[in-house]
């Protein structure tokens, strides 16, 4: 006979069951997202299915600083437009200077058979939000896949470097602000070229590691892309030492810096292009490394130029 | 159903779309952009616990997960931080559905104060172990605002299922 439980008392499988089965898979997916990275699909279908509500709750504060824009008035209005003028009219000087160095700089490598600096190009995007994220340092901007946008793009302001894009999705893209505890930038110190690798240390702050304690760093210096690594472009400002601790009993000097963009500033940002990969000259591949060193060094003496 | 056991007012069964609805709704409060302000709340947590206390059969750890999943992808962080949280959170709820309606509210919030501090801390033993800094104490601080926001959030999330009262019904002759 069927003895079956009235559907009354039927609740599925017991608390600790399901408990049991849903920590397992959380631990499974924490474990995939934190060492393959291979969620990203997942991601990014999530983040269609909640992007409505994520436009829907940044509608009000869009409204909001737009409204409260519309009320600032005319003066101020009025002021920032002579403030701009006036800036475009001292850079001005500086653009007309810099295209005459720049036809300078190309017509001088064509004479000593290098290869041309690489122009790149950007797209503009507009920060939508921080990431709500406390542990780390991200923001998310308004352009993505479909402006396509690809993962490990540099992003730069008007002072300097923002940081490097880490995730993207369909409509929006996630960056990972040099002041991130996992983001770090080849740089070279402009006054005397010494390179060396910032890190950023989660607190909005940067650190200049391993440098030797009694290396030639003083306060103020300005740290500029080094281009080493192939993926930010030569010479962009990143930040400017703060404060140098010189303890004998260790061998590195303790070098804090700040950034000099303002990567904590809701503002717009530019997404530069990928650097294409530069191929080595024929005459590298076949000689030895030290002649490799050689044309490296001229090319770093024309840039500071 | 009633708002307390010693309450003797019997409310109406809830409706499965005012559940869904206000979790949206929390999900809406969690994206909006407040990533400044480390003591907010978690609005998530506290409704599903709402839900978990109230529906058990409902709401659980189910719903904790795909919630959990989605505010991991709107805060960036690693994917199954908040899920693992919520559905802990969720259980530990769903055991405490049938004791917590015994006490009045002030006493109900101080039992969801322990649940919300165990959500922030698993989300910061699973960060800590990769290797990130301690966020700061404001991150502690949301649970016990939260614990504060019990009494008001029982009854906004009640209020859809209050009956008017009838005077006649309970006179006597």
């Amino acid at each position: 006979m069927d003895q079956q439980p009235p559907p009354f008392f039927k609740r599925g499988p017991a608390p600790l069951a399901r408990l049991s089965f849903y920590a397992a898979l959380s631990t499974a997916l924490l474990f995939v997202d934190a060492r393959f990275q291979t969620l990203e699909l997942l991601r990014s279908t999530l983040s269609l299915i909640t992007y409505p509500l994520h436009v829907a709750a940044h509608a009000p504060i869009e409204l909001l600083s737009n409204g409260g824009q519309y009320l600032t008035g005319i003066t101020r209005f009025q002021e920032e437009n002579s403030k701009l003028k006036r800036d475009q009219l001292e850079s001005a000087s500086a653009l007309l200077r810099l295209r005459q160095l720049e036809s300078e700089n190309t017509h001088l490598r064509k004479l000593l058979d290098m290869r041309e600096r690489q122009h790149v190009d950007g797209i503009v995007a507009r920060i939508v939000y921080a990431a709500r994220d406390p542990f780390s340092r991200r923001i998310v901007v308004d352009k993505g896949q479909q402006h396509r946008i690809e993962a490990g793009q540099p992003v730069i302001d008007e002072a300097g470097v923002v940081g490097q894009v880490t995730r993207i999705f369909p409509f929006v893209s996630e960056i990972a602000l040099i002041t991130d505890k996992e983001q770090s930038v080849p740089v070279q110190i402009v006054r005397n070229g010494l390179r060396s690798v910032v890190f950023g240390l989660g607190s909005g702050q940067l650190e200049l590691r391993f440098m030797p304690a009694n290396a030639d760093v003083q306060n103020g210096d300005v740290l500029v892309t080094s281009g080493l690594d192939g993926i930010f472009p030569v010479g962009l400002p990143v930040a400017r030492i703060t404060h140098i601790e010189r303890d004998t009993s260790y061998s590195f000097a303790r070098i804090f810096c700040e950034p000099t963009a303002g990567v904590e500033n809701y503002n717009e940002v530019m997404v530069l292009a990928k650097r294409q990969p530069e191929a080595i000259p024929e005459e590298a591949l076949t000689s030895k490394v030290k002649t490799v060193a050689k044309p490296g060094q001229k090319k770093k003496r024309l840039k500071r130029d | 159903m009633q708002t307390t056991y010693s309450s003797s007012r019997i409310l109406q069964p809830v409706r499965p779309f005012f559940i869904a609805l206000s979790l949206i709704i929390a999900l809406f409060l969690n994206f909006l952009p407040t990533a400044s302000i480390t003591w907010i709340p978690d609005w998530v947590a506290l409704t599903l616990v709402f839900w978990s206390i109230r529906e058990p059969r409902r709401v659980g750890m189910g719903s904790g997960f795909l919630l959990g999943l989605a505010m991991d992808v709107a805060d960036a962080s690693l994917l199954g931080q908040h899920a693992l949280a919520y559905v802990v959170v969720a259980y530990l709820a769903a055991l405490l559905s049938r004791r917590i309606l015994w006490f009045p509210l002030s006493q109900q919030a101080l039992h969801v104060l322990p649940l919300m501090l165990v959500g922030q801390a698993v989300q910061v033993i699973v960060r800590l172990a990769p290797g990130v800094d301690f966020p700061g104490g404001g991150y502690f601080v949301g649970p016990f605002l939260a614990t504060v926001l019990w009494p008001p959030l029982t009854y906004v999330l009640l209020l859809p299922q209050y009956q008017p009262i009838e005077h006649d019904a309970n006179r006597p002759i």
